[in-house]
C-alpha cells in the first residue's frame, strides 16, 4: 500500500544547523498493516510521516502509494490518499466552525470543491451516527464551534475526520502524546476501533513503548534517520520493554539512549 | 445648538457614504477575518474601481457596465497580489503593498485613456446632468428612488446574500477553513494557496465596486479616493463587531454588522467635524480609533485571561 525507497532529506544544508534527518529510509507497508512506530527525539518518525504526507519534498527517493508515485504531488493532492491526525490537538481541526461543518471539509478531502452546498441535511443525519463511535456526546453539538472542545475532545474528532472518506494509508502523528493520560487511552482506543473496523493501513509514530507494542501488528523502531528495527508477526507479539530496549541498544550501538527513548 | 442642527442635516449624507463604504468593509472583512491576511491592495484597488468606473461613464457607457468593468479590474487586482504572495512567496502584506503602489500609477493612466492631451490624469469629474449615473449624493434627501441611499440598499443587500450563499458551498466552506486552519485544509485536500488567491479576488472585485459607486455618488473619481481605506475599511469591521458581534452570530449579519459599523464610523465622522476638525485630521482619528479598537482585545486577553478560562471552561 506504502512503498518508501531510499528517502533522503537534509534541513538546512550547508549551515551550522544542518540536520540529516531522514538517511535512506525505505519501508514496505502491506495492505492492511498497523505499523507503530517508536524512536528518540530527532531519529526521524515525524520527519519520514510528513515527507510522506508531502508537508515537504524529499531530497532524494521515492514515495508511492497504492502503486501511485506521489513523490512529486503536492501536500493537498496526496491528501486524497492520505487520512492524518497530528500530535498538536489544534492542528487538525479548524476551531472557528462548526462540528460538522469539520466533518462536511472532511468528507471531501480528495474531491474538487465546487459551488454545491458545503454541506447537506443527509450528512448532518449521517455524522450524528459516526459521532457516537467517539462516546463523547458530541452527536448533540453538531453545531457547535470546535473551538469550544477539549484536546481530547478535538483529537478524536480529528481522527473522526481522517478516516470519514476511508484513506488508503493512515497517518498517526503521536496523535494521544498532548493528552491526559485517560483521554490518550480512550482516544487510542477508538483509533484502534477504527482501524480494525475499516482495515486501514496505518502508520502510528507512539512515544510509549507499551502502546507500541500493545498495537498494530508490525513494529518499527528508528534512529538517526534510519529504520534499526523492524518486528512483525509472531515476534511482534511477544515483544516486551526489555526486549524492545536490548533490540534497539544492539542496533544503535550504544545504551545510553535508553532513557531518551523512553521518556523521548 | 447649530452644531446638531448642522449634524442631523448631515446624516443621509453619512448614511450614503457608510453604505457605498461599507461594500468596501465586507471586502475588507473578508481578507482580515475570514482568510485571516492584512490585505492592504485595497488602498489601489478602490480608486481602480473608481477610475474605471468613471472612465467608462465619460466614455458613455452604460454605468451597470461601467461597474461590471470596474469590479472586474478589481478582481485583476486581487489576483495580481494572490499571486505574488502565493506564487511569489512575498508576505501578503507585503504583496498588497506592492500591487497598492503599482495601481497608483495605474489609475492615473486609466484615468487618461481617451484624452488626446494627457497621458495622465489625477481626477475624472463625473456629473448627473451629463452622465447617467446609478447613484449620486446630489438626490440624498430626495424622497424619490433617484435617491442613492435605495439602490445602496439593494447593493449591499445582495452583496451579502450571494456572500451567504458563496460560504454556504463547498468551494466557500474551504475558503473558510483555509482561513481557519491551513494544515487541517491541506491535510483535508484543500489547495490552500488557490482559495487564499480567490479570497482575495473575491474581496478585491467588492472594494472596486465600492469605489465605483463612490465615484458616481460624490461625482469625481480621484487617485487618492483610495488612500487609507484598509484602516477605514477594518475600522468599519471592528467596530462593527465590538457593537454587535454579541448579537449577531449569524454569517449575513456578521457582514452586515461590517456595513453597519461603516455608517456608524461615518456619522461620528459627521459629528467631529461638526466640532471643528478639520477633514484632514480624519486619517489621525481613523487611525487613532483602529489602533484602539484592536488593543482593546489584545489587553483583554493579555491581562484578564482568568475571566476568559472561566468561561471557555464552562463551555468544555
Amino acid at each position: 500500500m506504502l512503498e518508501v525507497r531510499e528517502i533522503y532529506k537534509t534541513f538546512n544544508a550547508g549551515t551550522i544547523n544542518e540536520k540529516r534527518a531522514m538517511n535512506g529510509v525505505s519501508l514496505t507497508l502491506a495492505d492492511g498493516d498497523f505499523v507503530t512506530v517508536i524512536g528518540g527525539n530527532g531519529a526521524g518518525k515525524s520527519t519520514l510521516l510528513n515527507l510522506v504526507a508531502g508537508v515537504f519534498p524529499v531530497d532524494s527517493g521515492s514515495i508511492s502509494i497504492d502503486g501511485q508515485d506521489v513523490t512529486r504531488l503536492p501536500e493537498h493532492k496526496r491528501a486524497k490518499f492520505i487520512g492524518r491526525v497530528f500530535q498538536d490537538p489544534m492542528m487538525g481541526t479548524a476551531a472557528t466552525m462548526q462540528i460538522e461543518e469539520n466533518l462536511a471539509l472532511a468528507a471531501r478531502r480528495g474531491q474538487g470543491r465546487s459551488l454545491r452546498a458545503g454541506i447537506t441535511r443527509a450528512e448532518r443525519e449521517e455524522y450524528r451516527e459516526l459521532l457516537k463511535i467517539l462516546d463523547l456526546g458530541l452527536e448533540d453539538r453538531l453545531t457547535s464551534k470546535v473551538g469550544l472542545l477539549s484536546g481530547g475532545q478535538r483529537q478524536a474528532l480529528t481522527l473522526l475526520m481522517a478516516t470519514l472518506k476511508k484513506p488508503k494509508l493512515l497517518l498517526l502523528d503521536e496523535h494521544t502524546a498532548a493528552l491526559d493520560p485517560k483521554t490518550a487511552a480512550k482516544v487510542l482506543d477508538t483509533t484502534e476501533k477504527i482501524v480494525q473496523r475499516d482495515k486501514l493501513t496505518t502508520l502510528m509514530i507512539t512515544h510509549n513503548m507499551r502502546d507500541a507494542i500493545a498495537h498494530g501488528n508490525r513494529l518499527i523502531m528508528m534512529f538517526e534517520g534510519r529504520v534499526v528495527v523492524d518486528v512483525a508477526g509472531e515476534e511482534k507479539k511477544n515483544l516486551t520493554v526489555e526486549h524492545l530496549l536490548g533490540l534497539f541498544s544492539k542496533a544503535s550501538g550504544s545504551d545510553e539512549a535508553d532513557d531518551k527513548l523512553l521518556l523521548g | 445648538m447649530d452644531v446638531l442642527i448642522s449634524f442631523f442635516n448631515s446624516l443621509p449624507g453619512a448614511f450614503g457614504q457608510g453604505l457605498a463604504w461599507g461594500i468596501m468593509a465586507i471586502g475588507v472583512y473578508i481578507t482580515f477575518r475570514i482568510l485571516d491576511i492584512a490585505d492592504l491592495t485595497v488602498d489601489g484597488s478602490l480608486a481602480t474601481g473608481g477610475a474605471v468606473a468613471a472612465l467608462c461613464i465619460t466614455q458613455g457607457w452604460n454605468p451597470w457596465l461601467a461597474l461590471l468593468m470596474a469590479v472586474l479590474a478589481g478582481m485583476l487586482a486581487g489576483l495580481i497580489t494572490g499571486l505574488l504572495h502565493t506564487g511569489c512567496g512575498i508576505p501578503a502584506i507585503l504583496a498588497g503593498i506592492l500591487t497598492q503602489l503599482a495601481l497608483y500609477s495605474i489609475n492615473l493612466r486609466i484615468m487618461a485613456i481617451g484624452d488626446e492631451k494627457a497621458t495622465t490624469k489625477a481626477t475624472l469629474a463625473l456629473s448627473v446632468d451629463r452622465q447617467e449615473l446609478l447613484v449620486s449624493s446630489r438626490y440624498i434627501r430626495e424622497l424619490t428612488l433617484e435617491n442613492p441611499l435605495f439602490l445602496l440598499v439593494i447593493f449591499t443587500v445582495a452583496v451579502i446574500a450571494l456572500l451567504y450563499w458563496f460560504f454556504g458551498t463547498e468551494l466557500g466552506s474551504a475558503l473558510r477553513a483555509t482561513g481557519a486552519n491551513q494544515n487541517m485544509a491541506r491535510a483535508q485536500g484543500i489547495d490552500a494557496n488557490w482559495c487564499k488567491v480567490l479570497g482575495l479576488v473575491v474581496s478585491n472585485g467588492l472594494v472596486a465596486l465600492s469605489g465605483g459607486l463612490l465615484a458616481q455618488y460624490q461625482g469625481s473619481s480621484t487617485v487618492d479616493m483610495g488612500r487609507g481605506a484598509i484602516v477605514i475599511g477594518l475600522a468599519a469591521v471592528i467596530i462593527g463587531e465590538v457593537l454587535l458581534g454579541k448579537v449577531f452570530r449569524n454569517f449575513a449579519l456578521k457582514l452586515l454588522s461590517a456595513v453597519i459599523g461603516s455608517i456608524i464610523y461615518y456619522i461620528v465622522l459627521q459629528f467631529v467635524l461638526r466640532l471643528g476638525l478639520e477633514s484632514t485630521d480624519l486619517k489621525l482619528l481613523s487611525a487613532v480609533v483602529v489602533a484602539l479598537f484592536l488593543t482593546i482585545p489584545y489587553w483583554k486577553g493579555k491581562y484578564f485571561t482568568k475571566a476568559v478560562r472561566k468561561e471557555a471552561g464552562r463551555h468544555a
